[in-house]
Formats: C-alpha cells, structure tokens, sequence
C-alpha cells in the first residue's frame, strides 16, 4: 500500500510525526549554526572588545572598512588567489579526468593515490609544503637546479607568495575537480561520437565539440565548490605564511582572524563576517545563474 | 622522403602501425606518470624527510633515500612532546561531536527523506558558504561567557558545526534511495513511526551510516582553526599540537614530518575504506576547512 492510497488523515498524521525525527537536529543547527549567524549580524552593529563595554554604533563599522586600505587590500589578495585556485584546478583537473576515464592498468590504485590529497589533513601536508619552500634547503629550489632554472624565493618573496600557495591549493584540490568531472564523463552517451567519428572528426574536434558541452555542467559545479573553498582557504595559508611576508598574502580570512582572535575586535570582526559571506554568496549565485543560462540555450 | 618513394610495402607500413601505437601507449603512460607523481612525491618527501637524521634532512643537495632510515624522529615526537595526549584529544573530540551528531542526525536525515522537507538542506549548504571562522567569533563568547574555554566540551560542541551538516545531507540521500515498502507495512501492522525507523529503516541503512560517520569523522580530524581558537595548552588536538608545540618549541624538520605523519595516517588508512563514496561527501560538504 503506497502513501497515494492512504487515507488522507493518516498521511497527515505521519508527516507531522516524521518532524519530531528532525527537531533534536534542529536544536543542534539552530545553536551552533544558526544563533551565530544572527548573533554576528547583531554584533557587527557594535564597537565591542572582548573585556570591555560594547556600545552600538550602527554600521559604523562597515564604512570603517570601507576606508580600511589594509582591508580592501586583503579583498583584492583574496580575488586574485580565488582567480589562480579556481581556473588551474579546473584545467588540470580535467585533464586528469580524461585520462582517469581511460581503462588502463592499475588504474583503481593509481586514482586512489591521486585523491589522496584531498583527504589529508591539511596541516600536516601545509608543513611539508613550508619544508619544501626553504630557499636554501628547500628540495623545490634542488628540482628547479636540476632543470637549469635559477632559484626561487617562493613563498619568502612578496610578488611569489601568492602563485606558491596557489600551487599548494593546486596540489590539494585538483583531485576534487577531476572526481566531479569523472562523474560527468561516466554519464556521456556514446552515440555522438560514434557519428562524430564517421564523419572524420579528430580527437580534439571530439573533445571541443561534444564532450566539453557535455561536462559544462559538471565543470559549473565544480567552479562553484572550488570558488568557495577557495575564498575560504585558511589552514595551508596561515601555517605556510600567517598571511606574509609583511601583508603579501594577507586574504580576507586571514585578516578576520587577526581581528578576531588577535586583536579580539569582535565588532569590526563580525561586520567582516558579514561582507565576506556576502562575497561568497554572491560569487556562488553568480555562477549558479550562468549554469541556468547555459541550460536554457 | 615517403612523399617521394613508392608507397611503403604491407610489412613496412604495419610495422610503423605498430610503432605508432607504441609511441601513442608511452605517451599515455608518461602522461598518467606525470598526473599521479605530484601526490606520491610530495607523501614520498615527507616520508623520507621523518626517516632520516637531521643532518641528511638539511643537507643540500637533498638526500633522497634515507640510509639507514631510522626512527629515532618518531620516538621523539612521542617521548619529547605529549603526543599520545594530543591524539587521545582529537579522538575524543572528532569521535564526540561524530557521535553526538549521528545522533541527531539519522533520525533528520530519515524525517527529511520521508517528509520531502528539502528546504532544509537549502540551510546545509549556506552553512557550507559560511567562513568556519564566522561560527567562532559568537561561539567563542559564548563559551568565554561560561567558562568553557580551553576545554575539550568546548571543541566538541563546534565540530558539531561540521558533522552534523555532513550526515544530516549524507542520511537523507541514503533513505531517499532506501525503499519504504518495509517501513509502510510495519506500520500497517501497527508500529508507530518510531518503531519502524528503528527497527526496519535504521538496521538496513548501515552502510549509510557507516560512510557518514568516516566522512564527519576525516573532516572534523582535519579541522585546525576551532582548536587553534578554542584549545588551551592541554586540550589541544593533533592538528594544532602539530602546528603549535613542534614549530615553536623545536625547528627540526625530522620530527616535525614524523608528526605530520601522525596526523595524516588516520585519515588515509580511512579514505582507502570508503574509496568510492568520497564524491558525495565532498561535494555535499560540511563545514570544512577555513
């Protein structure tokens, strides 16, 4: 007996006891998740440290930001590190799905050591990767001596500290992409390619012109993941260079948490919170409606 | 010059046929090498940097393979720093909130799939979005409020931020795709809604389960900044004892992977158990990282 063929007064009663399953989360979210959201949209209203007297001050705290050179600097880091840790993991992690999607020996193992990043805490692989930019120690400054090229600074000099964590979310997050993408070239049809190769299209004409539509959606997705764990990006930056050298890699999550938990700013730290949940939200919407458009058409 | 010659005999152009075939099959092998060698080198790295002594460890040029390893490094994390302890707090941590949250959350993740109530899970995503340290500013008054700082009960209650998203999103596709003929004739037999979650739809959704614990379970081991915030010098978890006690309190790169070695291990050894259900938890997320 299905639920259609109940009578109505049972279904009634079972929808409203299947919410008691859902109250205790409720409670849980509610308190952890939801009373802080409202309690920093409360608190971004005030100029309160932690140990002293609050007094409400309006939205004075965001036009201070809005003048704040240290803080607009740390927006503009904060886009161009998304830019490099979006658009490289989605080219590479592509690839990689292209060819994981061949048969080949060893296949399952090798996927399996290439995920691998994704997974390990991201810590513990944040101080190998600090080992590893020593300047003079470091076995990346070695590789680069093998092939002829001069030294790097890396994460020691202000211009490269950003490509050189970039480099590190590469590492860490392409496997992400290539999974998504995996998925997307698992449910391709077969049929426009066999037609496609009849009538003498090349390999790349075929990836151009029909796999590359196919995956879009699954890429989208993919962008919108990678754009907010990026914006997001915190451990590996702040174990790696806790935002240096001076301010050269000083994002907007680093920035919060000086405020937060150095400077205990609890006001100006919450109307952060405020703008840069705004920033993500917006980006990920924005993505989300270029994946309609692109339904539609 | 093939322009000009005779085309080539049967035997010669089978043989280039082949030859091309073969070049086309290293291609992809170097290829496939080429993806897969950044992640084995850099877990190679740090496994030899936590073998050698630390006179290898700084010598330039690097040396590779450690001779003799040794695992002097790995005694020393343990004898020198309270390591043993750290891995205990994390495991009571990552463990409590995992636990706490499978508590509440299979039962939502059951009501949510039965009821079609989806709008909630419009709420797990936007807690996706939110920056991790947003939760922490309130949470962390709070706690300063009730004294509760430096404590574990502290950590626990904020990695319920990320595990309770986590299963709640993992359960509720899990008993979407679970047929509810079971449950719908148990009741029939006069089981209340609770009778049959409990002994028809919960027993069969084990493997559910099981994926949404080690999912919640890696993310809130690998979570740093709610410890870094909230841990005090002996409620630490692995990740920040990691970062706090080896950075400062010694430079040494050997322990220092070693340690890095320990944190991480865990987690693999997990991953390669539900190797294939990774995607759905990653894409669905919980709160994790920053």
């Amino acid at each position: 007996m299905s639920v259609a063929s109940m009578p109505l007064g049972v279904v009634a009663r079972r929808q409203r006891s299947y919410y008691r399953f859902i109250l205790p989360a409720l409670v849980v979210v509610g308190a952890v998740i939801i009373f802080p959201w409202l309690f920093t949209l409360w608190m971004s209203a005030f100029d309160w440290k932690i140990g002293s007297d609050a007094h409400f001050v309006g939205l004075d705290n965001y036009t201070g930001l809005v003048h704040n050179q240290r803080f607009l600097e740390a927006v503009v880091r904060t886009f161009y590190f998304t830019a490099l840790a979006v658009i490289a993991p989605l080219i590479l992690g592509t690839i990689a799905a292209l060819v994981f999607h061949r048969q080949f020996p060893f296949r399952g193992i090798l996927r399996g050591i290439f995920i691998m990043p994704m997974m390990a805490t991201p810590v513990a692989v944040a101080l190998v990767w600090t080992m590893m930019f020593h300047p003079q120690q470091g076995v990346l400054n070695y590789l680069l001596s093998l092939v002829g090229l001069p030294p790097s600074l890396w994460v020691y000099s202000p211009q490269w500290v950003i490509p050189s964590l970039v480099m590190v979310e590469i590492w860490h997050w392409t496997p992400l992409v290539m999974l998504i993408v995996l998925g997307g070239l698992a449910a391709l049809p077969t049929e426009p390619y066999e037609s496609a190769k009849l009538d003498g299209a090349s390999e790349w004409q075929l990836f151009r012109f029909i796999t590359l539509p196919l995956v879009a959606p699954f890429l989208l997705v993919a962008a919108v993941i990678r754009t907010i764990d990026a914006l997001k990006a915190f451990d590996t930056i702040y174990v790696i260079t806790s935002g240096g050298p001076g301010t050269a890699s000083e994002t907007i999550n680093l920035y919060l948490y000086l405020q937060a938990f150095a400077f205990y700013n609890i006001g100006n730290a919450s109307a952060v919170v405020v703008i840069f949940f705004v920033i993500v939200m917006a980006l990920a919407l924005l993505l989300l409606y270029v994946r309609k458009r692109t339904q539609w058409t | 010059m093939d322009v000009i010659t005779a085309p080539p005999s049967p035997p010669r152009r089978r043989r280039r046929f082949r030859l091309r075939r073969w070049l086309r099959k290293t291609a992809f092998a170097c290829s496939v090498a080429v993806i897969v060698s950044p992640a084995i080198l850099v877990f190679l790295w740090m496994l030899s940097l936590s073998l050698k002594n630390e006179i290898d460890n700084i010598a330039y040029p690097p040396v590779f393979i450690p001779s003799p390893p040794t695992f002097a490094n790995f005694v020393a994390v343990f004898e020198q720093n309270s390591i043993g302890r750290y891995f205990w707090n994390s495991i009571v941590v990552s463990g409590g909130a995992t636990l706490i949250a499978l508590l509440v959350g299979v039962p939502a993740g059951y009501g949510i799939a039965r009821t079609g109530a989806h709008r909630l899970t419009v709420l797990i995503l936007i807690a996706r979005m939110t920056p991790a340290l947003s939760y922490l500013i309130p949470l962390f008054a709070v706690f300063q409020f009730l004294h509760l700082n430096n404590t574990l009960t502290a950590l626990v209650v904020t990695h319920l931020v990320i595990t309770v998203p986590i299963i709640v999103y993992i359960m509720a596709g899990h008993f979407e795709t679970q047929p509810r003929e079971l449950e719908e004739a148990a009741q029939i037999d006069g089981a209340s809604a609770w009778t049959a979650f409990r002994y028809v739809a919960f027993p069969l959704a084990r493997p559910g389960i099981v994926v949404g614990f080690i999912l919640a379970f890696i993310f809130s081991w690998n979570n740093f900044i709610f410890g870094a915030v909230l841990a005090g010098r002996e409620t630490r978890t692995l990740p920040v004892a990691v970062y706090n006690v080896l950075t400062f309190e010694q430079l040494a790169w050997g322990p220092l992977a070693a340690a890095a070695i320990i944190v991480t291990l865990p987690v693999l050894l997990l991953t390669i158990v539900i190797q294939k259900e990774i995607l759905t938890g990653m894409t669905a997320g919980g709160v994790k990282g920053g």
